[in-house]
């Protein structure tokens, strides 16, 4: 795995088409009730608490206002414990893209209980290297040595801190 | 000794002698130092002659050794405070002081006493100074020049201030002292950190800003200053140059100005154009804005040109062309431009729109796109909005009235676009449009009407239908007679119809028009019209057999209370509205109650709580502003009713039975509820209103609130009475009817089947009598606090606290002129809290949690700032608060502790452990505003130092790993944030 050089290099895309951002989900009757169980759903997985509010790691932007994760593009089944998340780069040779996974993929391990199969990958036909990134977000175990690695770690808790 | 006249100075001198004339300049000081505090003890008791010695001593003694200096200096303070200090020895004194002294080779405290001998000459012998003439201000000029201390610079900028406020003479010196003083622009200063004098950047700023903008005669070394800082990077230095410019127009003119129009115009423009910050924006459009008002006013010599003109086309070419691109990218900061100029004065408003307007509307028809046009319209509005600034119309002058046809076609075509948001801005474009007198035409009028009807009734969208109700009801005052012939007939005809449509679309559209009908009563002629529409559908309701009229009858009283909010104001509607709603309601209850006693239809729909506590805002709100006189009126005919059973005064009162609500017997108990509609006449009335034969209604009160067996009626008494005995004046009768309620609560206390509606009894006259401070409401409170120990009333008891403390909806509130002390919480908490924590420890088990609860309440309703400063001393009690079973206890327990997390860390970190354990314990809690409550404080945990929280880390992630799968959505959401920061804690990259 590739670690991003820090900062000095140009952005590589200076110019983003920026996206609205969704609300706040509204909080239903039956959530406020004590008795009723609530699904894990798509919006939940895609809402401000999980992956949408992830920031870029070269804009001052969340994916969502980079129209990286959509909430089409998250699908989830409580019943069968799986998530699977599409992201798209916003541009084909975007060197970030494995960073930006890494991200998600690490969100997604610290808010989904245990017991879910996670799959985090790109959008097919919207990057050059789309096979080989994806790959690497399926191996757990380079997953887990990325994150021995402090430098990537800094990156990706950055990416995962709320914005001030 | 000298201060009661045993000793001279003279003596004094002598006494010293041999100290001032030593040749060791150490000993030398000492003497003079003593002195000169002596002097500054008793400077005011010295004589003319006395001084003048003092004087030539000290002045000579400018020469001395440097060491000697500062006591001269302070002894030459002392003597510049005198009174009689003799005529020309202020300015030899300065002369001395400028001649022989380096003041900038002093120390900060030395030179500070030369500005205060400086000030203070300033301020006694101002004629004197002036005779040395430019002299002086020179002789100032080389004393400050240099100065680097803040705390003597806000001394030495008020000097300058002076120097110019007060007409010194600044002869050729006008540059000198123009550099000296402008050579700290922008001010750069940071306080040190714990910096005991307390000085900001900002009152520098401020300081330095009153001597630059404070003479014209600066003008030409101040501008190009100000465009060379304006050009520069630095946020801060723009900001000070933007507002420094601000300040100087208040007191320039064109000639200042001219030379330098050009290039400030290009600097604001440009800032306009690029900058990302705001605050730069509206600094730099408050500056057009005062440059162009500078302009508008200066007073032109014959000879000269008027620059206005000059200046506001090149703002127009400059910004004109914009609000034509067709990808509008610079339309918003150049219509903010343009109308930072054209808001300055009726000169630049008309130069400006005569050349906008036409564009805008032009621009308007020439895109499709509602987007598009909605932001033209927005440009728009804001230029009609600073025609409202200018206020009358002026027939030849006004460009806005030649485009009356074009401006009002723009508006109504928005107003029926398919877009929400343009509809939004047509409106609020309508409204500014009404406001302008003589703008509509009274066709074009009948036209808004219409429109606004539509809108208000018809458009599926909330938004559009609230902002044309809203709309209506500003532009009613302006155009009564067109609302109230046009609008409220159409309201009637909508409200009665009874069309075939969906029983939900009929629904809907009968609420809108209340809601409208409400909207639009904001005109007295208007309230007259309306008020009589909702009354009959009020009627109209109530015989009905429809499911569901209660909601329908609370929906008309909803509005007559909107109705009545909006009369308030206006002693001739707020009385006709009282007169006319109070005993209509009055009546149509009464009778309801009575075919209730006789059972003679089932009507209850007007006697459900519901409904009469709809009424009781209502009643309320058409009693609280009423005049002593009318008040008097109409309390007499109330009281009567309930009393004596007295109808005489309703509209419709031929009644099958006699009405006597405090009467006995079972088929009374419908009538008893009317005490509600008593309670909110009764319990809003000016402080100063007499209530008849009050003793008497107290008693039946009295007894009413512990005798009922329905507890809304118990409690309806009960508040009443506290209503009441809240605003009775102090005194015996007080007394008596206190003793009396004591005497009734007490056995109901004890014991017996009505211990529930005693309790009630007790809490509100509690209530009544901690806001007003009365003695006896710490008995009371005694008492309250006894029954916490109570296994059967405790936990009431304990609610109860909550009611103490919480803001009552409909008496004892400020609204009601219920005498409310602004401490009474504060108090309350320091009286009883104590009380609370000795009651705990002294508990048996079972009723333990019934103090916390009580506890609880009161720290949930304390100002948020006394709580944090007072919880650390609770803090032992809540944390076993924490392990309390109650969820109440939990619950507020948790929303105490979560402030303190984030603002207290450092006393928190103390408890970590127990704090960790137990948070993390309730996260597994039944109830699930528990379980959110505790994720949230777990969450604020983190503000915690790292260092303490990392050896918690693993158990806390772990822990936090089972709620991630609760049942409940908004669980789980407060378990994501709160274990993602965990991870992130001690993490690099945080």
């Amino acid at each position: 795995m590739v670690g991003p050089g820090a900062g000095a290099a140009p952005l590589e895309n200076a110019n983003p088409l920026i996206y609205r951002r969704s609300g706040e989900r509204p909080v239903t009757a039956r959530e406020e009730d004590d008795e009723l169980p609530d699904a894990i759903d798509d919006r939940e997985i895609f809402d401000a608490h999980l992956i949408r509010s992830i920031n870029d790691p070269e804009h001052p932007l969340t994916l969502e206002e980079l129209n990286v994760v959509e909430q089409v593009r998250v699908k989830v089944n409580d019943a069968e414990s799986t998530v699977s998340v599409e992201f798209t780069p916003t541009i084909p040779h975007c060197s970030m893209a494995t960073l930006i996974g890494l991200s998600i993929k690490v969100k997604l391990l610290r808010s989904l209980p245990e017991r879910f199969k996670l799959d985090v990958h790109i959008t097919p036909g919207t990057h050059a290297s789309e096979h080989a990134v994806n790959k690497q977000l399926a191996d757990k175990e380079r997953v887990a040595a990325a994150l021995e690695n402090s430098h990537l770690l800094e990156v990706v808790n950055q990416c995962l801190s709320a914005r001030s | 000794g000298m201060k009661d006249g045993r000793w001279t100075v003279l003596q004094l001198v002598e006494a010293l002698g041999f100290c001032l004339e030593n040749t060791d300049p150490r000993t030398r000081g000492r003497g003079i130092q003593l002195l000169s505090q002596v002097l500054l003890q008793c400077y005011s008791l010295l004589q003319e002659k006395e001084v003048l010695h003092l004087v030539l001593f000290y002045e000579s003694r400018l020469q001395d050794h440097h060491l000697v200096i500062p006591s001269v200096l302070q002894g030459l303070r002392a003597l510049s405070m005198c009174e009689v200090l003799s005529p020309g020895l202020a300015v030899s004194v300065l002369k001395a002081i400028f001649r022989e002294v380096h003041v900038q080779s002093l120390m900060q405290l030395d030179r500070h006493t030369v500005y205060s001998i400086i000030t203070n000459f300033m301020s006694t012998r101002e004629e004197e100074l002036k005779g040395l003439g430019a002299d002086f201000t020179f002789g100032f000029i080389q004393v400050m020049d240099g100065e680097k201390d803040p705390r003597n610079l806000l001394v030495a900028f008020q000097i300058v201030r002076d120097l110019i406020a007060k007409d010194y003479a600044l002869g050729p010196f006008v540059e000198e002292l123009f550099e000296v003083t402008s050579c700290y622009f922008p001010v750069d200063f940071t306080p040190p950190p714990n910096d005991p004098h307390g000085i900001q950047r900002e009152d520098l700023i401020l300081s330095l800003r009153a001597v630059l903008a404070s003479t014209p005669q600066f003008a030409e070394f101040l501008l190009p200053l100000l465009i060379e800082k304006l050009d520069s990077e630095l946020q801060s230095a723009k900001l000070d140059s933007l507002q420094t410019l601000t300040a100087c127009c208040a007191i320039y003119g064109q000639k200042e100005l001219q030379e330098f129009l050009p290039s400030l115009w290009s600097s604001l423009r440009r800032e306009v154009f690029q900058t990302a910050s705001e605050k730069i924006e509206t600094e730099c459009l408050a500056a057009l804005h005062a440059l162009s008002a500078c302009l508008s006013r200066s007073v032109l010599s014959s000879d000269s040109e008027d620059l206005l003109d000059s200046f506001l086309s090149s703002i127009l070419q400059d910004c004109r062309h914009h609000l034509c691109e067709p990808d509008m990218k610079l339309v918003w900061p150049s219509a903010k431009l343009l109308q930072a100029a054209a808001g300055a004065s009726l000169r630049t408003y008309h130069c400006i729109t005569r050349s906008v307007l036409p564009l805008l509307l032009e621009q308007y028809t020439k895109h499709t796109q509602s987007s598009q046009r909605r932001t033209i319209l927005e440009m728009l509005l804001g230029f009609l909005e600073l025609q409202q600034k200018w206020g009358h119309v002026e027939e030849d002058e006004s460009t806005l009235l030649s485009l009356q046809a074009p401006v009002c076609s723009v508006v109504f075509s928005a107003l029926t676009d398919s877009s929400v948001q343009l509809q939004l801005v047509g409106i609020k474009a309508l409204t500014v449009l009404g406001s302008l007198q003589g703008f509509l035409s009274s066709s074009d009028l009948e036209l808004v009407v219409d429109h606004l009807i539509r809108l208000a009734l018809h458009e599926e969208d909330s938004q559009s239908s609230e902002a044309a109700m809203e709309a209506a009801g500003s532009l009613a005052p302006t155009y009564p007679k067109v609302f109230s012939g046009r609008m409220v007939p159409r309201l009637e005809e909508e409200l009665q119809s009874e069309r075939e449509e969906s029983y939900h679309n009929h629904r809907s559209l009968q609420q809108r028009c209340l809601q409208a009908l409400a909207a639009v009563s904001t005109h007295t002629s208007i309230v007259r019209e309306t008020v009589p529409v909702l009354l009959q559908h009020l009627q109209k309701v109530q015989k009905g057999t429809e499911a569901r009229n209660t909601q329908d009858m609370v929906s008309v009283c909803q509005s007559l209370h909107h109705v009545a909010l909006q009369c308030q104001q206006d002693a001739e509607g707020c009385w006709y509205f009282h007169q006319t709603v109070v005993p209509c309601l009055l009546a149509m209850a009464v009778q309801a109650a009575m075919q209730e006693s006789t059972r003679t239809l089932p009507d209850k729909a007007l006697l459900e709580e519901e409904v009469l506590a709809a009424m009781i805002p209502v009643i309320s709100a058409a009693t609280t502003h009423l005049s002593p006189e009318l008040a008097a009126q109409s309390v007499s005919h109330v009281v009567h009713l309930f009393l004596d059973g007295e109808v005489s005064f309703l509209p419709q009162n031929s009644f099958p039975c006699s009405f006597q609500p405090f009467g006995d017997g079972e088929c009374l108990e419908a009538q008893r509820r009317l005490v509600a509609l008593l309670m909110a006449f009764v319990c809003s009335l000016p402080r100063d209103v007499a209530i008849p034969q009050q003793e008497w209604l107290l008693r039946e009160l009295l007894a009413l609130s512990c005798s009922c067996n329905c507890p809304f009626t118990a409690t309806t008494a009960a508040k009443c009475f506290a209503g009441l005995v809240n605003k009775h004046p102090a005194g015996q009768q007080l007394d008596e009817i206190l003793q009396l309620a004591v005497n009734r609560m007490e056995p109901g206390l004890a014991e017996g089947p009505r211990r529930t509606q005693a309790l009630t009894l007790l809490l509100w006259v509690t209530k009544a009598l901690v806001l007003r401070y009365h003695p006896l409401s710490s008995c009371l409170t005694d008492k309250l606090l006894g029954l916490l120990g109570d296994a059967e009333l405790g936990p009431a008891a304990a609610d109860g606290f909550s009611l103490l403390m919480a803001e009552s909806p409909d008496v004892l509130h400020k609204g009601c002129h219920a005498d409310v002390r602004i401490m009474f919480r504060q108090r309350f908490f320091t009286d009883n809290v104590p009380k609370l924590v000795q009651g705990f420890h002294g508990a048996g088990p079972d009723v333990k949690a019934n103090y916390l609860k009580g506890l609880s309440h009161v720290l949930n309703h304390l100002p948020k700032p006394v709580l944090v400063a007072e919880l650390p001393t609770l803090l032992s009690l809540l944390l076993e608060a924490l392990s309390c079973s109650d969820r109440v206890v939990q619950l507020s327990t948790l929303s105490c502790l979560h402030p303190l997390l984030l603002e207290a860390p450092q006393i928190m970190s103390l408890h970590v452990d127990t704090l960790v354990t137990k948070f993390l314990n309730l996260t597994s809690s039944p109830t699930m505003a528990v379980r959110i409550a505790a994720l949230r404080c777990a969450h604020a945990l983190t503000s915690l130092p790292t260092t303490v929280l990392l050896p918690y880390k693993g158990r806390v992630i772990r822990a936090l790993a089972k709620p991630l799968d609760d049942k409940k959505r908004l669980v789980r959401k407060e378990a994501v944030a709160a274990r993602g920061e965990w991870f992130l804690l001690g993490s690099p990259g945080r």
